[in-house]
């Protein structure tokens, strides 16, 4: 069975070029105008949807991401909030695939057996969450798999080739390489360093390799794209985001439009290589 | 919780997952994951080098000042006529808490591991401060990062901070506290994989760091065993202590908890009282969660969103413990209490005034349990106490509330 994920990135890969994966915080500014922007995401030219399970403790992100999670949380999003929001996408998409990122309490306190029959029957696709490595595959990577989503690794530039295998082991749908040490939004890395890096993952998985961290405008996604299987955008986004917002941290149609052009003008970049990374 | 079947000994743990039980594990990003396996490498070779552990035991006789005393508290105990109170001095250290026996132990882990800077978290400031004197010591870059609300009520160890040379960093994200202050030295190490040691204060945080803080930290228990031997002839019947992460009561704990006649109680901060939710006693008042790196019991919404702790004692606020002291809880080997900010800041003054000790806001909670539990006892049973800081940096604090709390 292919799932939405791999269906996506075969097809790219057909068309001959990479794969624009879009990081939105579910419920950011508020759940109106957050699933506004969702809907509003594959028009603009998101390949995939990456979207943001709100954490009040996210470790791994830097201030973008965090005040993101911060005025979902305030305006009242839940875990349950942000599954409900994948259904209602799905009423009037089925193909653009649905990645859940985030961190793993939520996930443990909704109950993990529940929380994958919903995320399933909901029309999610994978899962990303950051604070469980390979180590602790057993609580959710393995009952995910089962339950036919993907589960998608980070890889690192600490991820070294002794370790690689263990990363990759469990890993499906895509690999997803964060192309700096650091936390999300911090500065674009070197594009041929990445590319070397990507080629050195490939050599250990048949896996899409997608790109993340740093990835601002078309311009740094275009260089990104010509040596990966996808780009991530993320921080950018919410920035974008952000700077719609009225002084009490009200949004409306100003901030739909405000992530759906950048992401248009991202996807030209992506679309402009014409190319995906040779095997 | 529920008591569950118990182990031959409790002083196994951890597996070589890391896992108290269902608790402790490695839940962290995987930047960090090779860093943390590089760590329990490194500190597996260290505990088996007799020159580590004998390079270790010199500075802590000649740089920290150990042992520490243990102390008979004698008028305490005359005035609630039960059971002997005795103190393990921890208080009498250099920097003026236990803080520094683990910090001691992982800067010279820092070193043989060729790392060049260190990050740690603190709250109340004790270890932040531990953390900067050793690293003054010996002459490393140290980076503390604390919670501006702690900044704010722990002035006199921000100062010792950078008196010391450290740089202290507040942190303004989420509650700006201790929990906040983790999540940001955990951004930095993150950042900075290749050349900084990560100097954690307590017993939480990924394997290895709850079984290497506890390791470090059991020369408190291990010396209050061989003093108590030489004061009063046998071990003593009960041990109490505060818990904010946890390290100075498993410190004390660890090497008793196969003797089985020795009674345990860890107190947690209860802030405004458990009922009000403003509080910071995880085990009391939360459940089984994931956060910094390991699975334990946390304070969280039913949302599973970590919520603030509430503590007069900015080394208690926190909203979890450490993996070991849940395991502990379920097996039922240790009793968590709680104490009030009214009821630690009653003993504060209390133990200032029959004892000439001005203990920190921390073990005052501890003290505030000792002072109910003490009376009903019959006077041959020995109680000790961990006084595991001074009190010097909480004098304006103490001082704040009762000017707000004038009857
Ligand atoms: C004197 C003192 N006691 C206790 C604590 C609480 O930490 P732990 O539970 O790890 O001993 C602190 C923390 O800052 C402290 O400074």
């Amino acid at each position: 069975m292919t799932t939405r994920i791999e269906k996506r990135f075969a097809d790219l890969k057909s068309e001959g070029r990479a794969a624009l994966v879009t990081f939105v915080m579910s419920g950011d500014p508020d759940h109106a105008t957050s699933m506004a922007i969702i809907k509003a995401l594959p028009k603009a030219g998101a390949d995939v949807i990456e979207l943001g399970m709100p954490f009040t403790d996210p470790m791994a992100d830097g201030p973008s991401i965090q005040a993101a999670g911060v005025r979902a949380l305030k305006a009242g999003q839940t875990l349950k909030k942000t599954l409900a929001m994948v259904r209602d996408f799905r009423k009037d998409d089925s193909a653009t695939p649905i990645v859940l990122m985030g961190y793993y309490n939520p996930i443990y306190i909704y109950g993990v057996d529940r929380f994958l029959v919903d995320a399933k029957e909901g029309g999610v696709d994978g899962l990303i969450v950051v604070d469980l490595p390979p180590e602790e595959d057993e609580e959710l990577c393995l009952p995910a798999l089962k339950a036919g989503l993907n589960f998608i690794r980070l890889a690192t530039p600490t991820t070294d080739d002794k370790r690689l295998p263990a990363v990759l082991n469990n890993t499906s749908g895509f690999v997803y390489y964060v192309s700096i040490t650091g936390i999300t939004g911090s500065a674009a890395p070197d594009a041929t360093k990445v590319s070397a890096a990507v080629q050195r993952i490939k050599k250990h998985t048949k896996l899409p390799v997608a790109v993340g961290f740093g990835v601002k405008n078309a311009e740094s996604a275009r260089a990104i794209a010509a040596g990966a299987d996808g780009v991530v955008v993320g921080s950018a986004l919410i920035d974008a985001l952000k700077k719609t917002l009225d002084d009490t941290g009200k949004g409306g149609p100003a901030t739909v439009k405000a992530v759906a052009d950048l992401v248009a003008d991202i996807a030209r970049g992506v679309r402009a290589t014409g190319k995906v990374a040779p095997e | 919780m529920t008591v569950q079947q118990q182990p031959n000994s409790f002083r196994t743990g951890p597996d070589e997952r890391g896992h108290f039980g269902i608790f402790g594990g490695r839940f962290v990003a995987e930047t960090l994951m090779p860093l943390i396996l590089d760590l329990e490498k490194a500190y597996n070779e260290a505990k088996a080098d007799p020159s580590f552990k004998k390079e270790m035991d010199s500075y802590l006789a000649h740089y920290v000042g150990r042992p520490s005393p243990l102390y008979f508290a004698e008028r305490l105990t005359k005035k609630f006529g039960g059971a002997k109170i005795y103190f393990k001095r921890e208080d009498l250290n250099h920097t003026g808490a236990h803080k520094v026996n683990n910090v001691t132990g992982q800067i010279m882990l820092a070193q043989r591991m060729g790392k060049k800077r260190i990050i740690a978290e603190t709250g109340a400031g004790m270890h932040g401060v531990a953390t900067a004197t050793l690293c003054a010591k010996f002459g490393l870059p140290c980076i503390v990062y604390m919670g501006a609300v702690d900044v704010e009520r722990q002035q006199p160890n921000v100062l010792r901070m950078k008196m010391l040379g450290a740089e202290v960093r507040p942190v303004t994200s989420g509650s700006s506290t201790l929990k906040d202050a983790m999540n940001e030295a955990l951004r930095d190490w993150v950042t900075n994989v290749s050349d900084t040691f990560y100097c954690i204060g307590t017993v939480a945080g990924p394997h290895p760091y709850p079984a290497m803080v506890r390791d470090f930290q059991c020369i408190i228990g291990d010396e209050t065993r061989a003093q108590m031997q030489e004061l009063e002839g046998r071990l003593p019947d009960s041990l109490i202590a505060c818990i904010g992460g946890g390290s100075n009561a498993m410190g004390l704990f660890h090497p008793f908890l196969d003797d089985r006649s020795v009674e345990i109680y860890g107190v947690e901060a209860a802030g405004h009282g458990i009922p009000s939710g403003q509080h910071a006693a995880s085990v009391t008042g939360g459940r089984p969660g994931v956060l910094h790196g390991n699975r334990t019991y946390l304070l969280m919404d039913d949302d599973g969103q970590i919520t603030e702790a509430h503590s007069i004692s900015a080394g208690l606020d926190y909203p979890g413990i450490g993996p070991e002291h849940a395991w502990l809880g379920e097996m039922g080997r240790v009793k968590f209490l709680s104490a009030t900010d009214e009821e630690a800041v009653a003993a504060f003054q209390l133990c200032s005034q029959l004892e000439g000790i001005i203990p920190a806001l921390e073990p005052a909670h501890a003290l505030a349990r000792v002072f109910d539990l003490a009376p009903k006892l019959p006077k041959d049973h020995l109680m000790v106490v961990n006084l595991s800081g001074r009190g010097d940096k909480d004098l304006a604090s103490v001082q704040a509330w009762l000017e707000a709390h004038k009857k």
